[in-house]
């Protein structure tokens, strides 16, 4: 096929093709300094970078103090970020009032929950018996954190720290996601009925602030409830953040069951197949594939929205960590505890986030393959 | 009978009133138990303790309060706190992100990859968590005394921020007002119904007669530069902590989703379109302008509607640092009135139909921007 073009008489002589071979500084020299404008831009980024990193460096890794002696280390002159206050209140941070001699019971909860995420990640691993193997999971997370049968017995009100989030994270989505699905397709029903109490639901519970969800939760189920029941605080948290995502995951879905083509839907009903038949072997399994890296995001916002609990007076991660900062000796220290819990969310978060690109660009190349 | 429940409508009818009754009974015995209890405390119900004199302050107020005023005026105070923050915080998230947003398109490698680093930070942390890293950092700066100059007479001590301000109170009144009715008079016109070239000259007509009359202030009011006098300040105007921390925080995390929107939606205009724009001859900026701003405007603004309601919402967090929003002005009237269930509502109330105002406003605005298609 290298034959020279003829045009209007005259031979165009056929060009080289593109270096490819092109050295780092090349590659960073077209990255960085292209035009005048953009060596412009990286000059004056650079310049405030210079600026502002080694003070930075200084004060958080150069100057700090490590070491859980007494505060008093943190107040000389010169001394950088007191990360000793994290090496001296982690236990705290992380299993908030938690007895200190139970803390294993409490790691071990959380490994479990965490082993059950990496379970739930693989996309072979995406069948209805993820649900039972969720619960089963949970129930022994009840058992490691509440004691019982051969372990000292203990109530939430003693749970604190990562794992109480953690719980509280995977008891969301655990019971979020049945609740989202019976929500997305009541919303899509036949029944007006139904219909119309589902869509107020959704939208009441996406209309209201998350913080409001929950302060009715805890206010308004022991009022609703009557005398003579009471119900954990806990639980009346995990309502809320349940009816929350709930509601908000109920439109990623019905986003999903609105996008298949109508043909699906009425090839199911050609076959014969009854309403339920049909949404579980044709429909769901579809839809749910569509919108799952959305999903995903939505368990991401889930995650960080766990914190809103410290408000309502629950200890978890975040609030264990502002209950430790109220010793009077370290409350000055504040700023370096929390770098520290955003440094852990963001670990977990992040993880979550690259999970979900992979997710989408996985689900990309399945579709082009016409899988 | 059996042949009757064959029958599909039939069963589906069956079926819904029982979920109606089974609905209206659980409803009906939640209210009576929650009357029952109420009773039980010696609460009355209803609207009535709203008129009567609220008794307590608030740390500060966009509108005018004081604990002589009545429950509702608390409420309306609460309210006006909350949209002054959001306010504030959406001009602030929309400026950042639609700047963070087009870094990480940029050619050049360590601006996008700055902005792709804010974008992962502040994406991957709790909102909550970073507006009390932000209050724990306004309240350790030093005090008044030792506050840092930022020039310009700004001030920066952990009182907040000073700085300068009309000096004579009813301009600085007239000028506030000024900039939250024009605001909200833009909003208002792009609701109307209307052809888009009238409704846009109307718009443009606003913000000129705005910043008219907010220079008209300042040259009528004189400029009060904030001077430390002894333990405090004097002249000039002050933002509280809570407000900056509550501020930053709503914004910045809202800039790092709005960057991720703008960024998809400008990468989602057709390549050919931008490509015939460049046979045509349009220069660089006419591109942008013409082309891909007004196609990319249809992709970014449905998601970007959701940010901004779900900064609205957000806004509630102030109450875990103490700023006097909706959420915190209703929990202290709760507290103080005994009404919770009263407050709860009109609390809850607000709150929907300020989401409510603000997708209908945001629908209007989507229709604005649509590219008429033939």
């Amino acid at each position: 096929m290298s034959k020279a073009i003829h045009w209007c008489g005259t031979v165009v002589p056929p060009r080289a093709a593109p270096r490819r071979d092109a050295t780092v500084w090349t590659r960073l020299r077209n990255a960085l300094f292209r035009t005048p404008m953009q060596g412009a831009i990286t000059l004056v980024l650079a310049l405030l970078l210079a600026g502002f990193a080694p003070g930075l460096v200084e004060w958080a890794l150069i100057d700090a103090v490590w070491l859980p002696s007494d505060p008093a280390a943190c107040t000389e002159p010169g001394a950088g970020a007191c990360w000793a206050v994290v090496s001296e209140k982690y236990r705290v941070m992380l299993f908030g009032a938690f007895p200190y001699s139970e803390h294993w019971r409490a790691l071990l909860a959380m490994l479990l929950i965490v082993a059950g995420f990496v379970y739930s990640a693989f996309p072979r691993h995406w069948r209805a018996r993820l649900a039972a193997i969720w619960l089963g999971l949970l129930a022994l997370v009840l058992w490691l954190m509440l004691g019982g049968f051969g372990l000292r017995p203990l109530s939430t009100s003693d749970w604190g720290g990562l794992p109480l989030t953690l719980i509280l994270f995977a008891g969301t989505v655990t019971f979020g996601m049945p609740l989202s699905l019976f929500l997305a397709l009541g919303r899509e029903s036949q029944l007006p009925a139904f219909r119309w109490i589902c869509i107020g639901m959704i939208e009441l519970f996406r209309g209201l602030p998350l913080l409001v969800v929950l302060f009715l939760a805890s206010l308004l189920i022991p009022l609703f409830l009557g005398d003579g029941m009471t119900i954990d605080k806990f639980v009346r948290a995990l309502v809320g953040m349940v009816l929350f995502f709930g509601a908000y995951a109920s439109e990623i879905i019905r986003g999903g069951l609105q996008a298949l083509p109508r043909g699906q839907y009425e090839s199911a009903r050609a076959l014969g197949l009854t309403y339920w038949p049909m949404m579980i072997t044709v429909i769901l399994p579809q839809a749910l594939r569509i919108v799952v890296p959305a999903l995903v995001n939505d368990i991401i916002r889930a995650f960080k929205n766990t914190s809103f609990v410290a408000v309502i007076g629950l200890f978890d991660f975040l609030g264990a960590t502002k209950a430790a900062l109220e010793d009077p000796l370290w409350v000055r220290y504040s700023l370096e505890a929390y770098l520290f819990l955003i440094a852990v969310y963001f670990a977990f978060c992040w993880t979550m986030s690259r999970y979900a690109s992979w997710v989408e660009r996985r689900l990309d190349i399945s579709k082009r393959r016409g899988e | 009978m059996a042949r009757l429940f064959r029958d599909a409508r039939i069963r589906a009818w069956i079926f819904q009133a029982f979920l109606i009754c089974g609905l209206a009974l659980a409803v009906g015995t939640a209210i009576h138990n929650a009357l029952t209890a109420l009773d039980a405390r010696g609460i009355a119900t209803g609207l009535g303790f709203l008129s009567e004199r609220a008794g307590f302050d608030l740390s500060e107020s966009i509108i005018p309060y004081g604990p002589q005023n009545s429950f509702l005026r608390a409420f309306l105070a609460g309210l006006a706190n909350t949209i002054a923050v959001s306010v504030a915080a959406i001009v602030l998230a929309t400026t950042l992100g639609v700047l963070v947003g087009l870094a990480r398109l940029s050619p050049n490698l360590l601006l996008a990859r700055l902005a792709r680093g804010y974008v992962e930070l502040f994406r991957n942390t709790p909102q909550l968590v970073q507006i009390i890293f932000w209050y724990a950092l306004l309240i350790a700066l030093p005090r008044v005394r030792n506050a840092l100059d930022l020039g310009g007479g700004f001030f920066l001590s952990n009182r907040g921020l000073n700085f300068p301000w009309i000096a004579q109170p009813i301009p600085g009144g007239v000028a506030s007002a000024v900039i939250g009715i024009g605001f909200f008079a833009i909003v208002i016109v792009l609701c109307l119904p209307g052809r888009k070239r009238w409704r846009g000259r109307a718009m443009a007509a606003i913000a000129l007669s705005s910043i008219a009359a907010l220079i008209g202030c300042f040259l009528f009011g004189g400029v009060s530069t904030p001077a430390l006098k002894g333990f405090s300040f004097s002249g000039g105007a002050v933002l509280s902590p809570e407000f900056i921390a509550l501020f930053l925080g709503l914004s910045l995390y809202i800039a790092a989703f709005i960057a991720e929107i703008v960024r998809a939606g400008l990468a989602g205009v057709d390549r050919g379109q931008i490509e015939a724009a460049e046979a045509l001859g349009l220069s660089q900026g006419r591109v942008l302008t013409s082309v891909r701003i007004p196609q990319a405007l249809r992709i970014i603004v449905p998601p970007a509607t959701a940010q901004y309601i779900s900064l609205v919402k957000n806004s509630s967090l102030g109450v875990a640092i103490g700023y006097p929003e909706l959420f915190n002005v209703s929990n202290s009237i709760s507290t103080l009135s005994g009404q919770a269930i009263e407050c709860m509502t009109i609390m809850g109330l607000l709150y929907l139909s300020t989401a409510l105002a603000m997708s209908a406003a945001a629908n209007a605005f989507n229709r604005f921007v649509q590219v008429t298609e033939r």
